[in-house]
C-alpha cells in the first residue's frame, strides 16, 4: 500500500505536496483519478525519489480482468528496485495504455480500469484518444509561458532506445555507447549527426553540438506549432496538472505591484562577467534572492491560512517553457552561491529540465519564482500565483527608454517592468513596495552581486 | 561458447550442489548460545574431517622440512605437483607442513595466471580505476567537502604498478617454497606412466622423476572462440590487456562475466567507451539475477557502456591499414548477421579454456573433457571407464569445478589431506566468489534459482531476506550507500543456502557467510555473533538477525515475504523526506 500512497503524492503538484505537509495527509488521498465517465487511469507510481520514469516489467492483471482494491497490478522496475503496484479501486482493467518492457514517465497513465464490465469498450476506445508510450506526447503549444506550479514530472516519453546504432535505409551509424546514451537524453537524431570520431563515428560531443544547435533556434521555432486543428486534444499529464493548480491558484487572494528598474550598471557588468558563462537569468535570481534577505516575509508563505511560513532558505525557481508544458527549475540558496556558481548550476538545471531528468527536489522545492518572457520582446505582463508560494515576479525586456533625470534633462536608459503577484494574506503592499525598492537598488548598484 | 567466464562457474555449483553441502549443517540442531559457536565449529561434520584410518598408507617419515631426503618408499618424491599457480603452490605449503617431500614443476613463471596475468594484476588496475572514480565523481567529492581539480593518470606508471604487483607477489611465491624446501623444477611435465613424471623443455622432456602422489594444475588459458583473430594490439584477452598497453577510446568487451565486468569498470574510469558483447540473453549471467540486475543498474547504466546481448562475435578482424577493429554479430539462436561493429579496440572475455595439453594423460588412459580432466569429488582424476586413477589428482582450472585461485588452492589443500591419510571432501559451495568492481559483488552458495530448485526437489522451504547499505552508518559515511546483502536459508533448519553482496568492500565481507556454510553454522546461531560498529559488516550482522525460521511444530505453507513490503515502507518514508526539501 505504501507504495500506492506515494503513487498520489507524486501525481500533487507541489502545491499540494506543500498542503499536505502543512498537517493534512489524507485529505488528498483519493484525487488520483480523473473520473470520466466511471473510468480510471492509473499512473506509473513513483517508487523512489529520484524515480522519472520507470520501467514496466509485467502485468500482472490482463486487460478484462476483475481487480479489487489491493489487487497486484501491475510489476515496476524503478531506478532502484522492482515493485508491484496495486490498485485502489474496484474495476475491471479495460485497457493497458503502456505494455511490458516499455518505460513511461512518473504520473503518466500507463492503464484505464473502467468500473464496469459495461464500460470497456467504451474505456478502449478512450484509448484511442491517449498517445502510446512509445510515440511522444501531441506537440503542444509552448508559447504559454505563464508562471504556474512546476508539472508532477517530464512529459515526453522515451521508448527504450535500441541499444545498438541501428540501421535506417540501408546507412549504417557508428555512434560510440556515450553519444548513444547522449543522443538519447537529449533527444537526438543520430542519423541527423555528422560525425567527428575516427572513421567519422559519432562522437559524445557531435551529439552534444547536434544538441545544443537547435536549441538556440528554439524560441523562433516555436512560433508554429503544429496542432490537429479542429479537434479536441486532451490533456496531458503535465498539462491537467497545470490546469488543476491554476483553478486552485482561485483560491489565494493575490495583488500586483510594478516598478520599472533601470539596468544600465546591470547591463555593463553582464557584458563583463558573460565570458565567465553567467547568464542574465542567474544575474537576476541573484539580485532577487539579495532582495529577499531584507525582505523574508516576502520569501515566506500562507500554507494554512493563519499563520505565516517563513522559509530558512531563498530557493529561487525560474519558469522554462518545454515541450507540452514548463517546468521551474530551482536554484537553491540563491542568496548563498556565488555568481558563477549559480550560473552553472542554472545551466545544469535546463539542461536537465530539456533532458527531462530533472528530480523532484530539483523543481517543487522554490520558494519565491521568477518568469520572464522578455526574451520575445514583451514589455509588462502579470503572473499567477503558484500554489504554496508567496509571490512571484513576471520580468519584461529590458529596452532602452527615454525618461527624465533629475537634472530635467531627457535621456535614454535601458529600463525593465517588473510586477510581482502576491498571496496578500501574508505580504502586504508597503511589502512589496519596500522589496521592489530593494531589488532596484541592488540591480542599479550591481557591485554586490558579484562579491 | 562465448557467454562467460562464470558459466563454468555456476554450472559446477549446480553439479556440485548435491554432495558437499548438505552434509552437516542442516542436521544440527539449532540450540546454540554464543559461546557454543567455536566448540560447534571444530566439531562440524561438513568438513568431513573423518577419523577413520587412512585410505592409503603414506609414509610420514619426515621430520626434515620437505620429506626425508630418502624416504620415500623408493620414490623420489612423495608429491610431485605439475604447475606452480595459487593451486600447486596451496597444495606445497600444505604438503610440506605435513612432511612430504614435494616438488613443483613450472614451465613458465611460478604464481600461474592468477598472479601473472589474472587476480593480482588486474587488482592493481582496479585500485587504480576505483580511485579515478571517486575523484571523477565531482557530486561524491562535492558532498563529502572535497575539492578536486582535473584528476588524470599516467598509463605507463598504472601499468607499472599493475606489473609490480605481480613481480612482487611471484617472488613472494618463490621465496615461500623455498624457504620450504620445496624443489622448483623448471620444465613442461609430462605424465609417462603410472607415478612416473618426465619434464624438461617442450618436446625435450629429458628428466624423469617418480612420485608417490601427482597433482595436475596446470589451470587455464584466456578462450578465444574460432573467427576471433587476436593481434594483442587491437584484439586481445585478458592476459595482453592487464599490460595496459593502450587505453582505447572505445572498445568491445565480449562476455560479461567476472573479467569483462572488471575490465569494463577499468577501462570506463580511465576514459574509455565500453560496448558489452553477451551471448546470452542478459548481462552478467552467472550472477543471482537481482544482483546481475542492481549491478546492471550502478555499474553499467550510469557509465560510459551500451550492450548487445544475444548476440556472438563470429567474425573479429584487428584493426589495420586505417580501419577500425571490425566485429561482425550474428544472432546467438537464428545465426544470423545482425550488424557490424566499428570500435578502436576488442577484449575477449569469453571464459577460461583448461591448459591440458602434453600432459601424457593418454598414457594413463584419461581422456579429457573439452579439455577438462575429469576427476571425482576427491579431485581423484577419472579414466576413460570412469574407474578412479589411483595417485593421481587434478585441481583447479584444469578440472573446471570452480574456477577460481582459491578454489583451486582449497582443492589441493584437501587432496594433501587425503595423501597423508585423512579423508576430505571440498565443499564447493562454502567456497566465495568476487568481482572488484566499484562497488564490488561477491557471492557464495545458491543463486535465488537455483536455491529454489533444490527446495522443490528436495521438498523444504526457503525464505530469502535483504538488507540495504543505505541502513549501515559505514557505508553512508563514506557516500558509498549503493547496495544489498541478500540471504537465502532453509526455513526450517536455518541452513545458509547463498549469500550475494553488492556493496562496498563486498568481496570482504563475504568470509563471514563463507566461513558459516563452510562450518555449518545456521542463521539462528549467527545472528548471536557480535560485530563492531560501525562497520560494514553491519550489513550482514543485520542480514543474519532479519533471517526468521518456521516456528517449531507450525506447518505453514505460506512463506512470509518480508522484503517486498519493508521495501515499500522504506520508499514511502524516503518520499515523504525527500518532498519536504
Amino acid at each position: 500500500m505504501a507504495g500506492l500512497l506515494y503513487l498520489h503524492s507524486t501525481l500533487l503538484t507541489s502545491a499540494s505536496a506543500l498542503r499536505r505537509r502543512a498537517g493534512a495527509p489524507a485529505s488528498s488521498s483519493r484525487r488520483r483519478c480523473r473520473v470520466e465517465a466511471k473510468i480510471r487511469e492509473i499512473f506509473m507510481p513513483a517508487l523512489s525519489s529520484t524515480m522519472t520514469e520507470g520501467k514496466i516489467i509485467s502485468w500482472t492483471a490482463a486487460e478484462g480482468d476483475r481487480l479489487a482494491k489491493g489487487d497486484p497490478v501491475v510489476v515496476v522496475e524503478s531506478d532502484k528496485a522492482d515493485m508491484d503496484v496495486e490498485t485502489f479501486h474496484d474495476g475491471f482493467l479495460a485497457a493497458v495504455l503502456v505494455p511490458a518492457g516499455e518505460s513511461a514517465p512518473v504520473g503518466s497513465a500507463i492503464a484505464l480500469l473502467a468500473e464496469s464490465e459495461e464500460e470497456i469498450p467504451l474505456a478502449q476506445s478512450q484509448f484511442a484518444s491517449f498517445s502510446p508510450s512509445s510515440s511522444p506526447p501531441p506537440p503542444q503549444e509552448t508559447a504559454a509561458q505563464e508562471a504556474s506550479p512546476p508539472p508532477p514530472a517530464p512529459a515526453a516519453v522515451s521508448a527504450p532506445a535500441p541499444p545498438s546504432p541501428a540501421t535506417q535505409g540501408g546507412v549504417r551509424v557508428v555512434a560510440s555507447p556515450y553519444a548513444k546514451k547522449l543522443a538519447k537524453d537529449l533527444g537526438v537524431d543520430l542519423f541527423s549527426v555528422t560525425g567527428s570520431g575516427p572513421g567519422g563515428r559519432i562522437v559524445a560531443k557531435d551529439a552534444e553540438a547536434a544538441a545544443a544547435a537547435p536549441k538556440k533556434a528554439a524560441p523562433v521555432a516555436a512560433a508554429r506549432p503544429d496542432v490537429p486543428l479542429g479537434s479536441t486534444v486532451l490533456f496531458t499529464t503535465m498539462q491537467g496538472a497545470v490546469s488543476k493548480n491554476m483553478v486552485e491558484s482561485l483560491a489565494v487572494p493575490t495583488f500586483r505591484v510594478g516598478y520599472t528598474i533601470t539596468t544600465d550598471a546591470l547591463d555593463a557588468l553582464y557584458k563583463k562577467i558573460k565570458s565567465k558563462g553567467v547568464t542574465m537569468t542567474a544575474l537576476l535570481a541573484k539580485a532577487t534572492a539579495m532582495a529577499l534577505v531584507q525582505h523574508p516575509v516576502v520569501n515566506s508563505s500562507c500554507r494554512d491560512g493563519k499563520s505565516f511560513t517563513y522559509n530558512s532558505s531563498i530557493s529561487i525557481a525560474v519558469a522554462v517553457a518545454v515541450d507540452g508544458g514548463l517546468i521551474t527549475p530551482v536554484l537553491q540558496d540563491a542568496d548563498k552561491v556565488d555568481i558563477y556558481s549559480l550560473s552553472r548550476k542554472w545551466k545544469e538545471l535546463v539542461d536537465k529540465a530539456r533532458a527531462k531528468q530533472l528530480q523532484p527536489h530539483e523543481y517543487n522545492s522554490g520558494t519565491f519564482t521568477l518568469s520572464n518572457l522578455g526574451m520575445f520582446g514583451v514589455d509588462r505582463f502579470d503572473a499567477i500565483l503558484p500554489p504554496g508560494t508567496g509571490a512571484i515576479m513576471a520580468l519584461g525586456a529590458l529596452q532602452p527608454t527615454v525618461v527624465g533625470t533629475k537634472d530635467g534633462r531627457i535621456g535614454i536608459k535601458n529600463q525593465m517592468q517588473v510586477n510581482v503577484t502576491a498571496d496578500h494574506r501574508v505580504i502586504y503592499g508597503a511589502d512589496l513596495a519596500a522589496f521592489l525598492q530593494t531589488l532596484s537598488k541592488i540591480i542599479e548598484d550591481p557591485k554586490d552581486l558579484t562579491f | 561458447m562465448q557467454s562467460t567466464a562464470a558459466v563454468p562457474m555456476s554450472a559446477s555449483v549446480i553439479t556440485t550442489g548435491g554432495s558437499g553441502a548438505r552434509s552437516g549443517a542442516a542436521r544440527r540442531p539449532g540450540r546454540i548460545r554464543v559461546c557454543w559457536l567455536r566448540g560447534e565449529a571444530l566439531a562440524c561434520p561438513s568438513l568431513r574431517i573423518s577419523q577413520e584410518p587412512a585410505r592409503r598408507a603414506v609414509a610420514r617419515a619426515a621430520a626434515a622440512s620437505n620429506g626425508a631426503v630418502a624416504g620415500s618408499g623408493g620414490f623420489d618424491y612423495d608429491l610431485v605437483i605439475i604447475g606452480a599457480g595459487v593451486g600447486g603452490h596451496g597444495a606445497a605449503l600444505h604438503a610440506v607442513e605435513e612432511g612430504l617431500k614435494t616438488a613443483i614443476i613450472e614451465g613458465d613463471v611460478v604464481g600461474g595466471t592468477c598472479v601473472n596475468r589474472g587476480c593480482v594484476p588486474s587488482k592493481a588496475l582496479l585500485a587504480v580505476s576505483g580511485r579515478m572514480r571517486e575523484l571523477h565523481d565531482e557530486h561524491h567529492m562535492k558532498s563529502l567537502g572535497l575539492q578536486v581539480s582535473s584528476p588524470g593518470y599516467d598509463r605507463q606508471a598504472v601499468a607499472d604498478h599493475a606489473n609490480n604487483l605481480a613481480s612482487k607477489i611471484r617472488s613472494n611465491l618463490t621465496n615461500s617454497m623455498n624457504a620450504l624446501g620445496v624443489d622448483i623444477l623448471t620444465g613442461v611435465g609430462t605424465i609417462v606412466g603410472k607415478q612416473k613424471v618426465r619434464y624438461g623443455k617442450v618436446g625435450f622432456p629429458d628428466k624423469e622423476i617418480t612420485a608417490r602422489n601427482i597433482i595436475i594444475a596446470t589451470g587455464s588459458v584466456p578462450f578465444v572462440p574460432k573467427g576471433i583473430e587476436i593481434d594483442g594490439k587491437t584484439v586481445f584477452t585478458s592476459d595482453h590487456a592487464l599490460k595496459l598497453e593502450s587505453v582505447p577510446d572505445w572498445i568491445a568487451i565480449v562476455g560479461s562475466g567476472y573479467i569483462g565486468l572488471e575490465f569494463s569498470d577499468v577501462y570506463t574510469a580511465l576514459g574509455s567507451e565500453v560496448t558489452f558483447v553477451e551471448a546470452l540473453d542478459q548481462l552478467m549471467p552467472g550472477f543471482d539475477p537481482e544482483i546481475a540486475k542492481l549491478a546492471q543498474r550502478v555499474l553499467i547504466n550510469p557509465r560510459k557502456i551500451d550492450y548487445h546481448t544475444g548476440v556472438f562475435a563470429s567474425k573479429i578482424t584487428p584493426a589495420k591499414d586505417g580501419k577500425p577493429v571490425l566485429i561482425e554479430l550474428i544472432d546467438a539462436k537464428t545465426k544470423e548477421h545482425k550488424e557490424t561493429l566499428e570500435v578502436d579496440a576488442a577484449l575477449i572475455a569469453t571464459g577460461r579454456a583448461p591448459f591440458t595439453k602434453g600432459l601424457g594423460l593418454e598414457n594413463i588412459n584419461v581422456v579429457t573433457q573439452r579439455g577438462f580432466v575429469p576427476v571425482d569429488e576427491r579431485m581423484q582424476v577419472m579414466d576413460a571407464d570412469g574407474n578412479v586413477v589411483p595417485d593421481l589428482y587434478c585441481i583447479g582450472d584444469a578440472n573446471g569445478k570452480l574456477m577460481l585461485a582459491h578454489a583451486a588452492s582449497a582443492q589441493g589443500i584437501s587432496v594433501v589431506e587425503q595423501i597423508s591419510g585423512r579423508d576430505h571432501v571440498l565443499n564447493h559451495l562454502s567456497i566465495p566468489a568476487a568481482c572488484f568492481t566499484h562497488p564490488e559483488i561477491s557471492m557464495v552458495g545458491l543463486t535465488e534459482p537455483q536455491a529454489r530448485e533444490k527446495a522443490d526437489k528436495e521438498g523444504f522451504e526457503i525464505n530469502v531476506v535483504k538488507t540495504s547499505f543505505k541502513a549501515n552508518t559505514k557505508a553512508l559515511a563514506e557516500n558509498g550507500a549503493d547496495g544489498l546483502a541478500k540471504l537465502i536459508y532453509r526455513r526450517d533448519t536455518g541452513e545458509i543456502l547463498g549469500v550475494h553482496i553488492l556493496g562496498l568492500h563486498a568481496a570482504d565481507l563475504i568470509h563471514e557467510a563463507s566461513n558459516a556454510i563452510a562450518l555449518g553454522t545456521c542463521v539462528q546461531d549467527i545472528k548471536f555473533a557480535v560485530h563492531a560498529h560501525p562497520t560494514l559488516s553491519e550489513v550482514l550482522d543485520e542480514l543474519f538477525k532479519s533471517a526468521k525460521l518456521q516456528p517449531r511444530g507450525v506447518q505453514d505453507s505460506k512463506p512470509n515475504q518480508p522484503p517486498q513490503p519493508l521495501l515499500k515502507v522504506l520508499s514511502f518514508i524516503t518520499s515523504l523526506f525527500s518532498s519536504q526539501k
